[in-house]
């Protein structure tokens, strides 16, 4: 696949050695370090949100009517609930960050 | 003995007026018409004095002088040149290749014997 | 109840107000006024498409009948969305940079601009989503269908589905192909769209938060209630727990309507952050009381109740009439964004991509969207959208209506989501080719029809007997049992083999195959468009290389060109060094500089390539053939004229040396008559001195000089005449005498008027019988060019017997009378001027002026005939050509 073509550049975390005369500075600003720690972060939510809504594979399934080993659909449904507000929250707080940091600066969406 | 003239045209009437002319005056004249071997005729005959037309077939009379000027023994040789053309630049071109006198047709009879005469007087008395 | 009227009313009235803001949002996105509109919390709102009626009233009966496996369909898309930056992202970049216009045109622009797939794709939409759109109208019929039946009114769901099915229509015709947008946005329909969202989420709360507080007594209460009901206890099966969340996130991503609101009317790119959190915000409070309903809609209502309908049932039952009609709303709001989007999306694909490829072939001219095209493909939509719904409303017609349409979200769902493996290899696998894709699509496609469509829809479509036995009896074969795994879900079954039979022909058939070139181009565009793609606006340089675009320019520009305006621009910049930064302004002001040599379009290309800030498209590549055309026009224009002015300035150093010559000719023949006349003159005048000087003259000798002056004077007497002659016929004012006679006639006259008198007259043979014919001419002009030729011969031929051969022939309807001698000939390089004045050979003097030639030449001119010098004979040859019969009008 990569006797296609070759790519230009890496990744957004690759060291960038251009020819220019002026490369970018190799130590990283304590903001844009941030920047990328966050978008390490937003990039794993998904997998954890779906670790924590794979949960519920493991809840038994008791066809038998055994109510010992059920689980109640209210405490099923407050866990689904809690785990997605959950994911929201930190989401939103993600987006609320990366913009803040984001502001007069590069979007850390444009690697 | 006469000095002897080499008239060197291919118009013949006019080679026969100044042979006539010329042969009265006391002149060898030997004639010849072509162009073409005229400098050796000339270094045959070895004349005094030559009377050289310029359209001449075979080669030009102007030719013909330039060539007399680069023999040593024909560098002097007295050349009187009669031409048809009466332009200054024939002239011209005539005097730089090296003719003596320059005479422009038609002529009258007096000009070319009293020309053929000073020329003889300045060859022989130079 | 007077419920029925007003509900009509209101939702006439609700319809109204959307058709008003749609308006509004259009006519503010045409002045450029609509900032407002392109909020995140627009874009986000809008996004809500993908809760259809189906959800709206479909996910309480879901819930109802098997507990929590609703929130599936609300989970996929929330990974999703919170997944943003793996691949939403990603997606939206490219749908910007390519100017994406629907999923099909994004497949096909990733597979090199493939039309089968592209066609493939929307067959495919189409086949998935207009069972879903019949079920909107179902779900909107039977909200309906509630109130009717409380009124007690005759009902006819037929003409109710027709109505709403086609007032949808009208409205996405109305604002779905108002204009003909390069980006294919539509500011009114999303905008509409989003307020339907909230008329949606609001009404669910609303029932959810009455159902909650003020019938069961708050949130402790319903749990209780909750887990005394039917769906108390958790009954979900893992595998389908797993795989209609996997589904969910798929048809998510593949939804033609989901992916118009959320790539393609994408005004900003950023707004996809926003709705990373907020729009499963929005998906999580309009699932939040689903259970809640659920629950006690099972208690309340009595058995055998529709459960599909409990949200407008149970405030129904509570006598919540106000509740019920703005749950109408809501669900009405859902069905009507639904179909509108997806009809509008569905129209694009199909006007796109099956009409305007087969039309453009059709007509087999450019490709170019002028006039005629815009109304086709406007026409062409409009077309599709009423044929979509109308397909709709047949598909609802056929099916009866009944449950069996309860089923159609999910099998819609798993249609759609056959584009995945198609799609995100497009995006992260550079490796996928075009045949790979098709050929996972069609594997996908026929086993999604054969386990999950045909079986699903009923209607008889297969048999019991085939779902028990297969197809001929092939166990293996069975619909819900391929290769004879038993037992399992028939939905999981069908998605997992779907899904992953498609991904492995896809991912084998791509790794076999070879992809083409613009197919590797697109590759590269889609898999690395963040290297390639800047940010929303302009160019951002980040991963420019001054270096390459000095390159580059100094290709285009020049190399001194290209480094001092690299300098200058470094130096206006106050930096150091002679490259200066690749910022906007910079990149802006180099592609201005290239587009004066190059042509905008290839300008920002060629920079677009090197600065990455956005891809090459093929309408890019179709601007830049354009161009380049139109150089190459313009300079194949510039040959033509550079041409045409050296063949001018040709002409005029020809004329110029013509001039020259005739100057020169004039000169020289001046010349020639000066020396022409001196040359007898000075015989004459020799001779008449002698007589006139010479005394004692002979007589002989007297007539000798008188005779020679009578020549010469002849003589001059005949060059003065041959000059008049000559002048005459030059200057045209001769007369000519035309009589009819006989071409040997004139040959004899002419023989014996040149040879008499001549001491050796040369040998004169005559050959051709054609000497009898006829000719009609100035005869004796024509014997004076003959007696010229002849004399000719006689004085130059320079054989020892000389000879002389006359011979006529016929050359094509003219006479040609050949002069031809045995002598030497005129040497090559004077033949072309023999026919000159005064030309003669040198060495010859006897009498002529060397006009004689020049006067046959004149007078054959003026008999309309030629005479010509004859190559190739040893002797000198002449040819006198003239018409036979000539009829020579009198000059």
């Amino acid at each position: 696949m990569s006797g296609a073509g070759r790519s230009r550049t890496g990744g957004p975390d690759d060291p960038h050695v251009p020819r220019n005369p002026a490369p970018p500075p190799v130590f990283l600003e304590r903001q844009s370090y941030r920047r990328r720690r966050l978008s390490d972060a937003a990039r794993l939510l998904p997998l954890l949100g779906a670790a924590l809504f794979a949960v519920p594979l493991l809840w038994p399934v008791a066809p038998d009517g055994d109510p010992a080993r059920q689980m109640p659909t209210s405490a099923a449904l407050f866990y689904i609930f809690a785990v997605w507000a959950g994911l929201i929250v930190v989401n939103a707080v993600f987006a609320w960050l990366s913009r803040r940091s984001g502001e007069g600066g590069q979007d850390p969406g444009e690697g | 003995m006469g000095r002897q003239v080499l008239l060197i045209e291919d118009e013949p009437n006019i080679t026969e007026a100044i042979r006539f002319l010329l042969t009265r005056d006391g002149w060898q004249v030997a004639t010849h018409a072509d162009g073409g071997n005229a400098v050796d005729v000339i270094r045959a005959i070895r004349p005094d004095l030559v009377i050289l037309d310029v359209m001449l077939p075979g080669k030009s009379g102007i030719d013909i002088v330039r060539d007399l000027r680069e023999i040593e023994q024909l560098r002097a040789l007295p050349v009187l040149m009669l031409t048809a053309r009466g332009q200054l630049r024939d002239r011209e071109m005539a005097e730089r290749a090296g003719v003596t006198r320059f005479m422009t047709k038609p002529f009258s009879n007096a000009e070319v014997l009293a020309a053929v005469r000073d020329l003889n007087a300045q060859a022989s008395g130079g | 109840m007077a419920t029925l009227n007003l509900l009509i009313l209101v939702s006439l009235a609700y319809v109204a107000l959307l058709f008003i803001i749609a308006f509004v949002a259009d006519r503010l996105a045409v002045t450029g006024r609509s900032t407002w509109l392109r909020t995140p919390l627009v874009y986000t709102l809008s996004l809500s498409v993908y809760c259809t009626a189906w959800t709206f009233y479909g996910a309480v009966g879901y819930a109802a009948r098997s507990g929590l496996e609703y929130v599936t369909i609300y989970l996929g898309p929330t990974l999703v969305m919170v997944g943003w930056w793996w691949g939403l992202r990603k997606l939206v970049r490219i749908g910007r940079s390519q100017r994406v216009t629907s999923i099909a045109d994004l497949i096909s622009s990733r597979y090199g601009k493939s039309n089968l797939l592209a066609i493939g794709v929307t067959v495919l939409a189409v086949i998935g989503v207009t069972p879903y759109i019949a079920l909107q109208l179902q779900s909107i019929t039977l909200s309906f269908s509630i109130f009717f039946r409380d009124e007690g009114r005759s009902y006819s769901d037929t003409t109710v589905v027709l109505w709403v099915a086609a007032g949808l229509a009208v409205f996405a015709i109305l604002f779905g192909t108002r204009n003909l947008d390069a980006n294919e946005r539509h500011h009114g329909v999303v905008t509409a769209i989003a307020l339907e969202a909230v008329v949606k989420l609001v009404a669910l709360l609303a029932v959810g938060i009455f159902v909650v507080w003020g019938m069961s007594g708050g949130i402790a209460g319903t749990m209780a209630r909750i887990d005394a009901s039917p769906i108390g206890q958790w009954q979900v099966d893992g595998g389908r727990w797993a795989a209609i969340t996997f589904l969910a996130a798929a048809a998510f991503v593949c939804l033609p309507r989901v992916f118009q609101v959320m790539i393609v009317e994408n005004d900003d790119e950023r707004h996809l952050r926003t709705a990373a959190w907020a729009f499963p915000l929005y998906l999580l409070l309009i699932s939040l009381f689903v259970v809640p309903i659920a629950a006690v809609g099972l208690d309340v209502l009595p058995p055998g109740s529709n459960p599909d309908l409990f949200v407008l049932t149970v405030p129904l039952s509570q006598g919540k009439d106000g509740l019920a009609m703005l749950t109408f709303l809501g669900g009405f709001s859902s069905a009507m964004s639904m179909v509108i989007v997806a009809a509008m999306a569905l129209s694009t694909m199909v006007s796109n991509q099956i009409v305007m490829p087969i039309w453009l072939n059709a007509r087999g001219g450019g490709a170019s969207v002028s006039g005629d095209v815009r109304h086709i493909v406007l026409l062409s939509r409009r077309i599709a959208i009423a044929v979509i719904m109308a397909l709709g409303y047949f598909y609802f017609e056929l099916s009866g209506g009944g449950t069996a349409l309860a089923s159609i979200g999910l099998i819609s769902f798993a249609g759609v989501a056959q584009i995945l493996p198609a799609l995100v290899g497009g995006l992260f696998w550079r490796g996928a080719t075009r045949a790979g894709a098709l050929a996972g699509l069609s594997v996908g496609f026929a086993l999604w029809t054969y386990t999950m469509l045909l079986p699903g829809i009923g209607g008889g479509v297969i048999t019991d007997a085939l779902m028990q036995n297969g197809p001929f009896g092939i166990g293996w074969l069975r619909p819900h049992a391929l290769f004879g795994i038993e037992g399992m879900d028939p939905t999981v079954h069908a998605v997992m083999w779907s899904m992953s039979l498609n991904a492995t022909v896809f991912c084998l058939v791509s790794m076999a195959g070879f992809p083409g070139p613009l197919e590797r181009l697109q590759g590269a565009q889609f898999v690395n468009v963040f290297d390639h793609s800047a940010g929303p606006r302009g160019w951002t340089g980040s991963v420019a290389q001054s270096e390459d675009l000095m390159i580059m320019s100094q290709r285009i520009m020049g190399a001194r060109e290209a480094v001092d305006f690299f300098r200058r621009e470094a130096a206006s910049q106050g930096g150091r060094g002679h490259l200066p930064e690749p910022t906007p302004l910079f990149l802006d002001r180099l592609e201005r500089e290239l587009a004066g040599s190059v042509g905008a379009a290839t300008a920002h290309a060629m920079i677009g390539q090197i600065v990455g800030g956005s891809s090459v498209s093929v309408e890019d590549l179709l601007a830049v053939a354009n161009e380049s055309a139109q150089l190459m026009e313009y300079s194949s224009q510039l040959e033509a004229k550079s041409a045409e002015l050296s063949r001018t300035a040709r002409q005029l150093r020809d004329a110029n040396a013509k001039l020259t010559q005739i100057s020169l000719q004039k000169d020289a023949f001046l010349s020639q008559i000066s020396h022409e006349l001196r040359t007898p003159m000075t015989s004459i005048r020799a001779f008449s001195e002698i007589l006139r000087d010479t005394e004692g003259l002979a007589i002989e000798e007297r007539n000798r000089c008188a005779s020679i002056i009578h020549d010469e004077t002849l003589r001059l007497t005949r060059l003065l005449n041959d000059l008049l002659d000559l002048s005459v016929l030059e200057n045209g004012q001769v007369n000519l005498n035309l009589s009819r006679g006989n071409l040997g006639d004139v040959l004899d006259r002419a023989l014996s008027t040149a040879l008499t008198g001549v001491e050796r007259p040369l040998s004169v043979r005559r050959r051709g019988s054609a000497e009898a014919v006829t000719i009609n001419t100035d005869l004796d002009r024509l014997a004076q060019v003959f007696i010229n030729l002849i004399a000719n011969a006689q004085k130059y031929c320079d054989a020892e017997r000389p000879e002389l051969t006359v011979s006529v022939h016929d050359l094509n309807g003219k006479v040609a009378v050949d002069f031809i001698d045995n002598g030497s000939g005129i040497p090559k390089e004077v033949q072309a001027v023999v026919f000159e004045k005064f030309f003669r050979i040198s060495g010859e003097k006897a009498g002529g002026a060397g006009l004689g030639l020049a006067i046959c030449r004149e007078i054959m001119h003026r008999l309309g005939g030629e005479v010509a010098y004859l190559g190739g004979h040893s002797g000198s040859a002449f040819r006198v050509s003239l018409l036979a019969e000539s009829e020579v009008a009198a000059r």
